[in-house]
């Protein structure tokens, strides 16, 4: 099996008192969609963070394209996050800025590309995520809810990362814009060959998307497989979890997708 | 490995002039300002129908590098153009979208008539809000008095503390430091005349009348303004402003009234402290500089400055406070959900306060011109 993206080996988060993650284990193949569920406080958020190198683990360590990312310093990290892209749960988007130069800053960022390269390939990936021209233009604070996430998805699309992070992508959205966002995310992940890590507790989104599955519980993940084989576990957070009445609905969809062979390659 | 992996084009003139493109045409590889540069050179040089397009040699493609060749190709596919198959894609994603191009921004001189009327328009919103909040800070006046005990006084004595309290130390440590210029200067000139005597006269009039309020006014200003307009503009943007009233807490009553109650009961305090640690600077001073004792200052004081001067004193710091307080609240509601915004109120707002409290002090000194000599 090729090297994974990300591996992360024994991996122990502590505040304080709180043990959050211990000897935690985790492998992310490139292609992947992984979903990481868990219950609220189970450290999903602070996994995705530890990924990203915004927070440092007590123990343990995160790799990321094989190397320790809270290892590496300067040059090399520079080039290590130019080769990721994250969408945070509320976009993040610099306020300041209008949509258009959100989606150019990480590309002028760079020092090297000329300003009517960056002018289109901006625009183009604001096409690709459904904003058009005159839209570009406007503030974040002009922006409906739904806009806000497509452009900050432009923007973490903006230097053709390799590997997407993904925090509550369909959070916030209506059943509609959150259908829409999900089919944008998968024909983008075909079309870009991303590797997408997300933390979601939308299980609709969860079903549709996900190629694998890792649950997170009692401070390590306890299931990491393709969703059909994860929610057959008989562990009691996971019955609970994907078994219930929501889960019953979803996973007609998966139910459904089982008929479309093809997505997730 | 780099050199191997670097985009490069090569250009073969003749009667059917060709370019090869070769190596990795992705955004990181393009990120090298030497390799961008010998590219857009390259381009440049580019005759204007160049035939033959060969890009079989690239090993790597993204948006970005398509792009680029998309851009040299003047936006539309060139005729003779030999491509990998798994780059067609891409292509026709960039095709596909078509022609992107920004509206033309709608540029307007600020002294066009369009320009002027948004100007008055958003001066005489401001007005008129500015008057909204007065009247509102009446009427929750009125309700107060009436209703004393159901009043916000938790609120009123947090702000004391924060308002007042802890503003202690600056305005000590500001108002000693010009206590001591202000003697050092005018004794100079005094001992000239030899008038040193009246040292007491000119520190007094003025640090009583005059410096005290108009000090403590501009430290308030910078230091609890600007935190009152910071304080209701990350409430808009956190949407707690909101919150409160559809749980049917109105602003005026329970932020904005409170705010002004404890600026205007703090300053009148911060006056007076203000007002005697600048005095005792200038005694300091003097006793150095012109040997003028303590007590003979003391004694002297109150015949140098008749006790109306006193009142003015604490009157300005009562005004100063209020419009403090209403400027800052009132730059702070119109404050919009976002970080840009949110600095440019708070900027505004100081230097509104500032100014409305010197425009007030000047309307102080020609209405109480014949009052307190």
């Amino acid at each position: 099996m090729a090297q994974p993206i990300i591996r992360i080996r024994d991996l122990r988060t502590q505040f304080d008192q709180f043990v959050i993650h211990q000897d935690l284990n985790l492998e992310v193949q490139q292609g992947e969609i992984l979903s990481l569920v868990g219950g609220s406080g189970s450290g999903k958020t602070t996994l995705l963070r530890q990924m990203l190198g915004l927070e440092r683990p007590t123990r343990g360590r995160v790799e990321v394209f094989g190397e320790d990312i809270h290892e590496v310093g300067g040059v090399q990290l520079r080039r290590l996050r130019n080769r990721w892209g994250m969408l945070f749960q509320h976009g993040a988007l610099f306020s300041a800025l209008t949509a258009l130069d959100n989606v150019a800053q990480p590309m002028r960022e760079l020092g090297a590309l000329p300003e009517d390269l960056i002018r289109d390939a901006a625009l183009l990936k604001l096409d690709m995520v459904g904003i058009t021209p005159k839209d570009a233009q406007k503030m974040p604070s002009d922006l409906s809810g739904g806009m806000v996430k497509r452009v900050a998805l432009a923007r973490a699309l903006a230097l053709e990362p390799e590997l997407l992070f993904l925090d509550e992508p369909t959070a916030g959205l209506d059943p509609d814009l959150s259908e829409s966002f999900v089919s944008l995310i998968r024909s983008l992940h075909q079309q870009m060959r991303l590797t997408v890590v997300m933390v979601t507790h939308d299980l609709d989104t969860l079903f549709a998307l996900s190629t694998k599955i890792a649950v997170l519980a009692e401070k390590r993940v306890i299931a990491l497989g393709p969703p059909q084989e994860v929610i057959a576990l008989p562990h009691s957070f996971i019955q609970r979890f994907f078994l219930g009445e929501r889960g019953q609905r979803a996973l007609e969809v998966l139910r459904d997708k089982e008929m479309e062979p093809n997505h997730g390659k | 490995m780099p050199n191997e992996q670097a985009p490069t084009l090569s250009i073969s003139k003749g009667t059917q002039p060709a370019v090869a493109a070769a190596g990795r045409w992705q955004v990181n590889a393009l990120a090298d300002p030497a390799t961008m540069r010998a590219l857009r050179n390259a381009l440049q040089t580019l005759p204007k129908d160049a035939g033959t397009w060969d890009l079989t040699q690239v090993t790597g493609l993204d948006h970005i590098g398509a792009q680029l060749f998309w851009n040299a190709w003047g936006k539309s596919r060139p005729r003779r153009l030999a491509l990998a198959p798994e780059h067609e894609e891409v292509f026709q994603r960039i095709e596909q979208s078509g022609a992107l191009t920004l509206p033309p921004p709608e540029k307007r001189p600020w002294y066009s008539l369009r320009g002027i009327s948004l100007l008055l328009h958003d001066f005489s919103g401001h007005l008129v809000s500015f008057v909204g909040l007065i009247g509102q800070l009446a009427l929750d006046l009125g309700t107060f008095v009436r209703r004393p005990l159901r009043g916000p006084w938790k609120e009123i004595s947090a702000h004391i503390f924060h308002i007042g309290y802890q503003a202690l130390g600056i305005t000590a440590l500001v108002g000693f430091l010009i206590g001591v210029v202000l003697s050092y200067l005018s004794a100079q000139q005094l001992h000239t005349f030899g008038g040193d005597i009246y040292l007491v006269n000119i520190l007094g009039m003025s640090i009583v009348r005059e410096l005290g309020p108009l000090l403590a006014a501009i430290l308030v200003a910078g230091r609890s303004g600007s935190a009152i307009t910071a304080q209701l503009g990350v409430m808009r943007v956190t949407e707690e402003l909101d919150a409160m009233l559809v749980m049917g807490m109105p602003h005026g009553f329970r932020l904005i009234m409170p705010r002004v109650l404890a600026l205007a009961v703090s300053m009148p305090l911060l006056v007076v402290w203000t007002d005697a640690i600048a005095l005792l600077g200038g005694m300091a001073a003097a006793k150095l500089e012109l040997g003028l004792s303590a007590t003979y200052f003391l004694q002297e004081l109150p015949a140098a400055v008749p006790l109306p001067n006193y009142w003015i004193g604490l009157g300005k710091g009562v005004v100063f406070g209020c419009l403090i307080a209403l400027v800052a609240c009132h730059f702070g509601l119109r404050i919009k959900p976002n970080t840009e915004s949110l600095g440019q109120g708070t900027t505004l707002s100081v230097v509104t306060a500032i100014t409305v409290v010197i425009l007030a002090d000047a309307v102080f000194a020609i209405v109480f011109k014949g009052v307190g000599f």
